[in-house]
């Protein structure tokens, strides 16, 4: 059975706590950049997802089954490594000049997530009476503009509980980031553990860390479900 | 000047990608990526039913330790799961083959989503059956037996489905404890060849999403076909 001696004292305080530290928040920046932008790419290809034009409506499709049926991992090697030559060269020099790991992991996750939030936009509007929609447009709004006014202010409101849950999955999935040498939490755990061959230790706070956000948040949707959502339907 | 997409890099290695060494050697590549996934998939069943049935339990004493244990699993990335896999097994049992701490740790974290799935699947069931049964004479084990799961199994179908889809996509971060599948076979042939990393990465993401699509689809028809019948 397990023989260790547990010594917690190296990573509550000294060095490689301030690296657990950088880790998180590393962690914390890189799902931040990736779902605000992941949100805003996803509104737009679940609008195109609907629209009327053919062509539009068929490259979202694409898009989604792409994105969605290819591993996080392989995206982020695909954005690191392979991006290169499909990219326009002073993106490129502007990319190598910034760091491009935190830019090629925040790209990858962003992508992969919009798929998975435009699909969970699509449901939050069909579920939207479309008696709405035809009301709209035959007040003389545009498809566009009925969307922006009626259909998505309603949807977006239902949307919010599955988009938070979408920031912790691009939480948890951020640590795929480390392959690539971003300095992330999980990284950062495997670093504490090749200097000190504390593995248990580091992976503890590493574990500890990603189930404190996830309880935390989980316990803001389950708030929101039940203050914002009851209330509504109650209304 | 040279070709935009070089594709002799992909026709060179066509065998490496696809079943690694084999059979002079371990199996690699698209075969090792599927025997993950098929063998994590048929114990995560197994594993999802238990801590699925666990769950749902009127004792509390084992509810209770399993929510924990689904929660906890839920909570953490996968790449942590394999992380503690990769320490913990040769602590715990001595030396394991990379393959089997990899099929170890894809098992417990399928079986954590995959136990959602059957809970959502017992209690799509209407609660009148249960009573039904019990008042014919059935004991509690009797009637998730026979009468609750064969009609829930049937509708967890398509869901199952789906997890295999995120397993077949999940077995790519085995390449981090160097287990050569896909992902890992390609990173290699990218470090051996240096100049087509444009080619090869694109090639295995459109061989994952060849594979992954036909169940995606799979899952979709069956969806369909479930509910057809069960609307007759």
């Amino acid at each position: 059975m397990l023989n260790y001696t547990f010594n917690w004292s190296i990573i509550t305080s000294g060095q490689y706590f301030d690296w657990l530290v950088t880790g998180l928040l590393t962690t914390l920046k890189l799902s931040a950049v990736s779902i605000v932008l992941a949100f805003v790419l996803g509104l737009l290809i679940a609008v195109m997802r609907m629209a009327h034009n053919r062509p539009v409506r068929w490259f979202a499709h694409a898009y989604l089954e792409f994105f969605r049926n290819t591993p996080l991992l392989v995206q982020i090697f695909f954005w690191y490594f392979g991006s290169y030559k499909i990219l326009p060269t002073f993106i490129n020099d502007w990319l190598n000049e910034t760091g491009f790991e935190f830019a090629a992991a925040a790209i990858a996750l962003t992508i992969y997530t919009s798929a998975f939030i435009a699909e969970d936009i699509r449901s939050g509007v069909l579920s939207i009476p479309k008696e709405q929609m035809e009301a709209a447009r035959s007040a003389g709004f545009s498809y566009l503009r009925s969307m922006q006014y009626i259909i998505l202010p309603q949807a977006i409101r239902i949307t919010i509980p599955p988009l938070v849950n979408q920031f912790l999955n691009v939480a948890k999935n951020s640590s795929l980031a480390m392959t690539i040498g971003v300095m992330e939490m999980t990284y950062q755990a495997r670093q504490v553990e090749s200097y000190t061959f504390r593995g248990f230790e580091a992976f503890t706070a590493a574990t500890v860390v990603y189930l404190a956000l996830s309880i935390v948040i989980t316990a803001l949707v389950n708030i929101y479900n039940e203050k914002v959502l009851m209330a509504h339907k109650a209304a | 000047m040279e070709p935009f997409f070089d594709i002799s890099v992909i026709t060179d290695n066509f065998t490496y990608f696809m079943i690694g060494r084999y059979p002079h050697g371990p199996l690699g590549g698209v075969g090792l990526t599927l025997y993950l996934a098929v063998a994590s998939c048929i114990l995560s069943f197994f594993g999802g039913l238990i801590l699925g049935l666990l769950s749902v339990s009127r004792f509390s004493i084992v509810r209770y330790p399993a929510l924990a244990f689904i929660n906890l699993v839920r909570g953490m990335p996968l790449l942590m799961v394999i992380f503690w896999m990769y320490f913990l097994m040769p602590a715990l049992f001595g030396k394991v083959a990379e393959n089997n701490t990899v099929i170890m740790a894809l098992t417990l974290f399928t079986s954590a989503y995959m136990s959602r799935i059957v809970v959502a699947g017992i209690e799509g069931i209407p609660k009148g059956q249960t009573e039904a049964a019990i008042s014919t004479g059935l004991k509690q084990w009797q009637v998730m037996l026979y009468i609750v799961l064969p009609q829930g199994l049937r509708n967890m179908i398509p869901s199952f489905v789906n997890q295999f889809v995120s397993l077949i996509k999940d077995t790519s971060l085995a390449f981090i404890v160097g287990v050569s599948e896909l992902t890992h076979v390609a990173t290699q042939i990218n470090n051996r060849t240096m100049a087509f990393p444009t080619e090869i990465f694109v090639f295995i993401a459109l061989v994952y999403f060849i594979i992954c699509f036909a169940f995606t689809s799979l899952s979709r028809w069956l969806e369909g076909r479930l509910s057809w019948s069960k609307a007759n």
